[in-house]
């Protein structure tokens, strides 16, 4: 058991026992290796459920949305962190409901990477600070953690929680001098034709079970485009044309808001990184607006806010 | 019973024969993962896999089908009438199949082939395939196949039944259309009593091998209502996206929607495979939806997977065990854990908060 498990622990039963929050939202150690499920605890009694690991990679923003308790208590790494202010300004959510359970964070495992990596079905895993080991049948592998990071936490340069009440652990480092868009770039760099075979080949596997969108904190419409019957604007079945336009559109909803919290390509059943979208319209935003999401509740988001001395060249 | 030893030259000879009779259907490894898909000539299945990531359901249930054609041309005479569209299905054999994705065809029969309606497209599709199964000799951690009504060597829903004996296949053959296909491939020597004795030790260690287990036997009793007033669901569904890969992944789910597609005057009304997880699935048109919140909808998914489907046909659960709703819920919903929760249930005076 880490540290951060019992400073979690020892944390929300205080915050439960003195009434400073009416449950307290974080993780719970999983049915399945490299996988903890998303759970609330209201007792105090109940805290001794909550985990901390490696694989805590699901943005648990996602689940305050639109809550009515007046008080939860959140365990909230760096992006979750980002995604809680962005609820915010978005008044998804309000800040005096949250107590936020601040967990500096040292990036989260990549499940698949390390499966690939292992010669058969991986039963068991644990951890140190800076290595993972996965045991099968007939086989251990250990691998550094930072060399097994989904890709998103491998770019992180935000792993420490940008608001918190309470800190679960002391801030790590910020990764420094990260080249955080190369695989855009490369995309950028390819002719229309190259581009469009690129993302068809992309999107190839896409079953539409919405597990990217739904994964995303930001996707919280009542009903979605893709939802809407009256009119219809995308087809249901497996044609292209509207799985790519399930895919751009969802991207673009997302443009400004995005912390690249890697929720949507971790939930994928097929391993699509449709990150790639998300990550293109991040880099606009930075370069053209200036703009990171999530850092600060004072700032409006670039695309919800006019004014007269944007950086707005790219339209002239 | 029939029993065939099929060697290695035997196999891969007797595949190309029968591919000029059968379009072959397998298990290919694109990418980081297995997934069934017609082979193309010359080509093997790839048989070194645990189980195909998504469920081959698809072969027989397109995940978009066309049913009818329509044209919206008012100088034509058959203008708004809807055509059928005949998906012709030559004879065709699904090679590697697990048997619970087999066994999970016979349980989605129940709901296409009924005395009062049967599903043509459905029907058409799975009477025109042969179902060669592969024994599993490495089930999954996650695999629960012998408490749902299944097993690794499990025989219901297949033609002909094979076990890897290393050097060769020991093939069982359970019905005239798995002999069909045995005569096809020019699979014609006899299994020797040793190699029947190796396939029955495979069977047995197999199952051997099943490490996790549902417990269903109180499921049919415990009353619907106390169920599905349950105080646990809550807890069941919070981490829950509403997400359809639980069911898409499925080969016993079996919901779809109906949908018009229009392009300029011509269109097609497709059936596509829905999923009880979408708000979308239970909307009326008057804006009700009567399953209206996650809880809701998640209750619905175990409810008629493991008690609807238990009453209505009393043939145990609508679940093969094969995992892969397990392994692939981004949340870590576990359906075994749901199972077992919901047998062990008593009722308390607890009820659920949202009725």
């Amino acid at each position: 058991m880490t540290s951060t498990t019992e400073i979690l622990r020892e944390t929300a039963a205080r915050l439960l026992s003195t009434g400073a929050v009416e449950m307290v939202i974080g993780f719970r150690q999983g049915t399945v290796p490299m996988m903890n499920e998303p759970c609330f605890v209201r007792k105090p009694a109940e805290a001794g459920l909550l985990v901390w690991d490696s694989h805590c990679g699901i943005n648990l923003a996602n689940y305050v949305t639109d809550r009515k308790e007046k008080k939860i208590g959140i365990v909230a790494k760096g992006c979750d962190s980002r995604n809680l202010v962005t609820h915010i300004l978005e008044n998804k959510i309000r800040r005096e409901q949250l107590v936020v359970i601040g967990v500096p964070c040292r990036g989260m495992a990549d499940k698949r990477k390390i499966a690939m990596k292992c010669p058969g079905e991986i039963l068991r895993v644990h951890e140190t600070e800076t290595a993972i080991t996965a045991e099968g049948e007939g086989f251990t592998r250990t691998f550094e953690k930072a060399d097994v990071l989904q890709h998103n936490c491998s770019l992180c340069i935000h792993r420490n929680p940008v608001i918190h009440d309470e800190l679960a652990g002391e801030p790590v480092e910020e990764q420094q001098g990260v080249d955080r868009y190369a695989d855009v770039r490369a995309v950028e760099a390819m002719s229309p034709e190259q581009r469009w075979k690129y993302f068809e080949d992309l999107l190839a596997p896409c079953i539409r079970c919405y597990a990217c969108r739904n994964a995303c904190p930001l996707c919280y419409c009542p009903t979605c485009f893709v939802d809407e019957s009256r009119p219809q604007w995308v087809g249901k079945g497996q044609d292209p044309v509207d799985v790519r336009t399930f895919h751009f559109l969802r991207a673009y909803h997302c443009a400004g808001r995005c912390t690249d919290c890697g929720a949507c390509e971790r939930a994928c059943p097929v391993g699509i990184n449709m990150r790639l979208f998300t990550k293109k319209l991040e880099k606009d935003c930075l370069e053209l607006f200036g703009w990171e999401a999530g850092l600060s509740l004072e700032v409006r988001p670039a695309l919800d806010h006019y004014r007269p001395n944007d950086p707005n060249d790219f339209i002239r | 019973m029939r029993m065939l030893l099929i060697d290695r030259r035997a196999w891969q000879e007797g595949l190309k024969r029968a591919a000029g009779q059968y379009g072959l259907i397998g298990p290919v490894k694109e990418k980081e993962f297995h997934s069934f898909r017609p082979l193309k000539p010359g080509e093997m299945p790839d048989l070194a896999f645990q189980n195909s990531r998504l469920s081959p359901k698809h072969v027989v249930y397109p995940q978009t089908e066309p049913m009818f054609a329509y044209t919206l041309d008012e100088t034509r005479e058959d203008r708004h009438l809807l055509k059928e569209v005949r998906r012709e299905i030559p004879p065709r054999a699904v090679v590697g199949i697990r048997p619970c994705d087999a066994k999970a065809f016979v349980l989605v029969r129940l709901n296409f082939d009924t005395p009062d309606v049967q599903d043509p497209y459905w029907l058409r599709a799975y009477e025109a395939t042969t179902f060669i199964g592969m024994g599993c000799n490495a089930p999954c951690s996650s695999c629960f196949c012998t408490t749902a009504g299944c097993g690794p060597f499990h025989e219901e829903g297949l033609d002909l039944l094979l076990a890897d004996l290393g050097e060769a296949f020991a093939a069982k053959v359970l019905t005239p259309k798995g002999e069909a296909f045995a005569r096809a491939a020019g699979w014609t020597a006899e299994a020797p009593a040793g190699a029947q004795s190796a396939f029955q030790e495979r069977a047995r260690a197999a199952e051997g091998r099943i490490t996790s287990f549902v417990q269903t036997e109180h499921l049919k009793s415990i009353p619907v209502n106390d169920l599905y007033n349950a105080s646990f669901w809550e807890e069941v569904s919070f981490s829950c996206i509403n997400c359809g890969t639980c069911t898409y992944s499925c080969p016993t789910c079996w919901c779809f929607d109906i949908q018009d597609e229009t392009r300029g005057k011509s269109g097609v009304r497709l059936r596509l495979w829905d999923s009880c997880m979408y708000p979308l699935f239970t909307l009326h048109g008057s804006g009700h939806n009567p399953r209206g919140t996650k809880l809701h909808r998640v209750r619905q998914r175990f409810m008629h997977k493991l008690k609807y489907f238990v009453e209505k046909y009393d043939r145990g659960i609508q679940c093969v065990g094969c995992g892969r709703c397990v392994r692939l819920c981004p949340v870590n919903i576990d359906i075994r854990r749901v199972c077992n929760m919901m047998n062990g249930f008593a009722v308390s005076g607890e009820a659920c908060a949202i009725p």
